[in-house]
């Protein structure tokens, strides 16, 4: 049993099916990457996975527990975060306040009316925050502006906002894309600090395949809404249907 | 002192003093002076300016930390008034069962309302409550005439039960027996200063919304409004539930609203349907945005300097004009007071939306950014180096105060 089971997932959107009998199974402590080529359904799986879409048939399931019609937030008070292809912050807020959000997400649940306890007195909050951007190399930038970060420092405060929560599933939306070389090689880094530091099971969404090939353990291949192949990085490198589903040939 | 750190404590003192003087401050000039007419220390006036400073301040809570502009806060004010009216009527004139019931009404209105609304955040939000409020101001105008006593408006009658008050106790609303309408003028060196109890009661229950508004601003659920301005999506992947945070916030400034309403009632006991018109709501929008949404004090500079403008701009009538301008040839005289007098006197809302334009153009941060503008101006000419060049430096996160 993985910790995250995807089982006979459809989704169809009008004519076209997005989603084709999905079985899914990522264990627990890998980096699973799954990858495909445009119109894969990548994306549409990773909405089913945090909750924003629900599939027409099938079951997901989380540590056991199912998933389906469970809101974003409630997803990930159960341990699922998710770091986004443009990184999410809040750009109007403080670095260390951006961080801070997630540590009271994660002490009080999804809401709490705490109006007259004061943010400078909750030292036990802000000590994790700012060890958390030590992690992350950020902390000289703690009180800056999070909407004047370069964009490979915004990756950097995004993942250290999912990760503070102490999340047992990552799941990352194609988080280099757009992203200059050295800037990837950068976020690869990261991953593998991050990975090395805690016990997390880490989803990648990419078509980088530099990417892929430096972090996975296991790889998915997925084409036209359904998995073609489940493997190592090793025999996916070889494997012919996967040149197909990417290049294309002739009728065989 | 009192969970406030040294900045916000020097800052909640300033305010203090600042609201404590106001019969001074806003009585600059002496009685005889051509100037007089430009004083604003009478209590009407002064307990204005503290009780929409309050209605500003709750405003503040929703419009300038989530981002949610609501164009139906009048509702709740009148809401207040009704509810405080009736408790002048029913139970006691004094002032504090009226303001207590004028909280909690408001409360549970704004929780409907803000529950229908906050379904849809932007210009749906903004238009649900301007509808909202529309169909309250309605329903008080006519439908619910039994209860809000229609276009005529609430008022407390001599034959009223009253059933806590003796038959000689105070025909006025008063604070346990302490007249609110009664004031002591004191008459120094050719000016009249007025200390009014109604005044004063308004002054200490702004502080009190003051400083609860500054715990809120400093306070976790704060930050999660502020959130909530900045970035949903993130919000809601981070394991948190935007829409009670949302609603709270309207609900707290509808209390303040409806607190507002309960005061406005106690220094004047009647109320009437227009007083949740629409323009009463916009009235709310205009002044936070004047002063600047989302600082601590700019709601109530925006109240304060509107309330003032609008009682010094509505008593200058064109014979004030021509008082002005009779250095003027006739011809040229009366072109000039004909073209002032437009924006003066009835015309003051001219005037306002000129202010508006001006400040939304030049201030988009209003005044409190006018303010902070100056003293960058003058800490500069204090250090010639200009080693203090904002090129050079990263921006600073914005620090929400002043």
């Amino acid at each position: 049993m993985g910790i995250l089971e995807v089982k006979n997932v459809n989704k169809r959107f009008g004519g076209l099916q997005a989603l084709k009998d999905v079985n899914l199974s990522i264990m627990e402590n890998t980096v699973h990457a799954i990858i495909g080529p445009n119109g894969a359904g990548k994306s549409t799986l990773l909405n089913v996975l945090v909750g924003k879409l629900i599939p027409d048939t099938g079951s997901v399931s989380f540590q056991g527990k199912s998933v389906l019609g469970c809101k974003p937030y409630e997803i990930n008070q159960m341990g699922i975060s998710r770091v986004f292809q443009t990184p999410e912050i809040y750009g109007d807020l403080s670095v260390l306040e951006n961080v801070l959000i997630p540590c009271f997400a994660h002490r009080d649940g999804a809401f709490r009316l705490h109006a007259l306890e004061t943010v400078e007195h909750e030292t036990g909050m802000i000590e994790m925050a700012e060890k958390m951007l030590l992690d992350v190399n950020m902390q000289d930038k703690k009180d800056m502006h999070a909407a004047s970060l370069s964009r490979g420092d915004k990756r950097r405060l995004e993942m250290a906002m999912c990760l503070v929560q102490e999340p047992k599933l990552l799941l990352l939306d194609e988080p280099t894309a757009g992203m200059a070389r050295a800037d990837t090689n950068n976020t690869i880094d990261l991953l593998k600090e991050i990975k090395a530091k805690r016990d997390i099971t880490m989803a990648i969404i990419e078509h980088d395949m530099h990417v892929v090939f430096s972090l996975a353990e296991r790889i998915t291949v997925l084409a036209q809404g359904t998995p073609l192949v489940e493997d190592t990085p090793e025999n996916i490198k070889g494997n012919p249907k996967v040149r197909e589903a990417y290049l294309g040939t002739a009728e065989v | 002192m009192l969970g406030l750190n040294k900045r916000d404590t020097k800052f909640l003192i300033i305010v203090i003093l600042l609201t404590l003087f106001t019969p001074f401050l806003m009585q600059p000039f002496s009685e005889n002076s051509a100037l007089a007419q430009f004083n604003g220390g009478y209590p009407d006036l002064m307990a204005k300016v503290a009780i929409f400073g309050i209605f500003a301040m709750g405003f503040n809570i929703l419009f300038g930390l989530t981002g949610y502009l609501s164009f139906g806060h009048a509702a709740f004010l009148g809401v207040g008034s009704y509810a405080a009216v009736w408790m002048f009527k029913l139970l006691t004139l004094n002032v504090f069962p009226a303001i207590i019931l004028a909280v909690i009404l408001s409360a549970v209105f704004s929780l409907l309302i803000g529950y229908i609304s906050l379904r849809r955040s932007g210009i749906y939000f903004s238009i649900l409550t301007l509808a909202m409020a529309e169909m309250s101001y309605r329903l008080a105008y006519s439908v619910l005439t039994p209860l809000t006593n229609g276009e005529t408006g609430l008022q407390v009658r001599p034959n009223d039960p009253r059933i806590l008050d003796s038959a000689t106790s105070a025909n006025y609303p008063n604070l346990f027996g302490l007249e609110l309408s009664s004031s002591y003028k004191w008459d120094v060196l050719n000016h009249v200063f007025t200390f009014n109890v109604g005044y004063y009661f308004c002054a200490v229950i702004a502080i009190i919304a003051f400083y609860i508004s500054m715990r809120i601003f400093r306070s976790p659920f704060g930050l999660m409004l502020r959130a909530v301005k900045t970035n949903q999506q993130r919000m809601n992947y981070t394991g948190l539930n935007p829409r009670p945070y949302t609603l709270a916030a309207f609900v707290i400034s509808g209390m303040y609203a409806g607190l507002a309403g309960g005061l406005l009632a106690a220094m004047d006991p009647l109320a009437g349907a227009e007083r949740m018109q629409w323009t009463a709501s916009g009235e709310v929008v205009i002044m936070t945005i004047l002063g600047g949404a989302g600082t601590l004090l700019g709601p109530v500079l925006g109240a304060g300097s509107i309330k003032y403008l609008e009682n010094i701009f509505s008593k200058i009538n064109e014979n004030v004009l021509h008082d002005w301008f009779s250095f003027l040839p006739t011809g040229l005289q009366d072109a000039v007071v004909w073209v002032l007098s437009r924006f003066t006197g009835e015309g003051w809302a001219l005037t306002l939306g000129l202010l508006f334009m001006l400040v939304v153009t030049f201030l988009p941060g209003g005044l409190v950014e006018g303010g902070q503008r100056l003293v960058r101006l003058f800490r500069r000419r204090g250090k010639p180096d200009g080693g203090d060049d904002p090129q050079h430096h990263p921006d600073p996160a914005p620090h929400v105060a002043e």
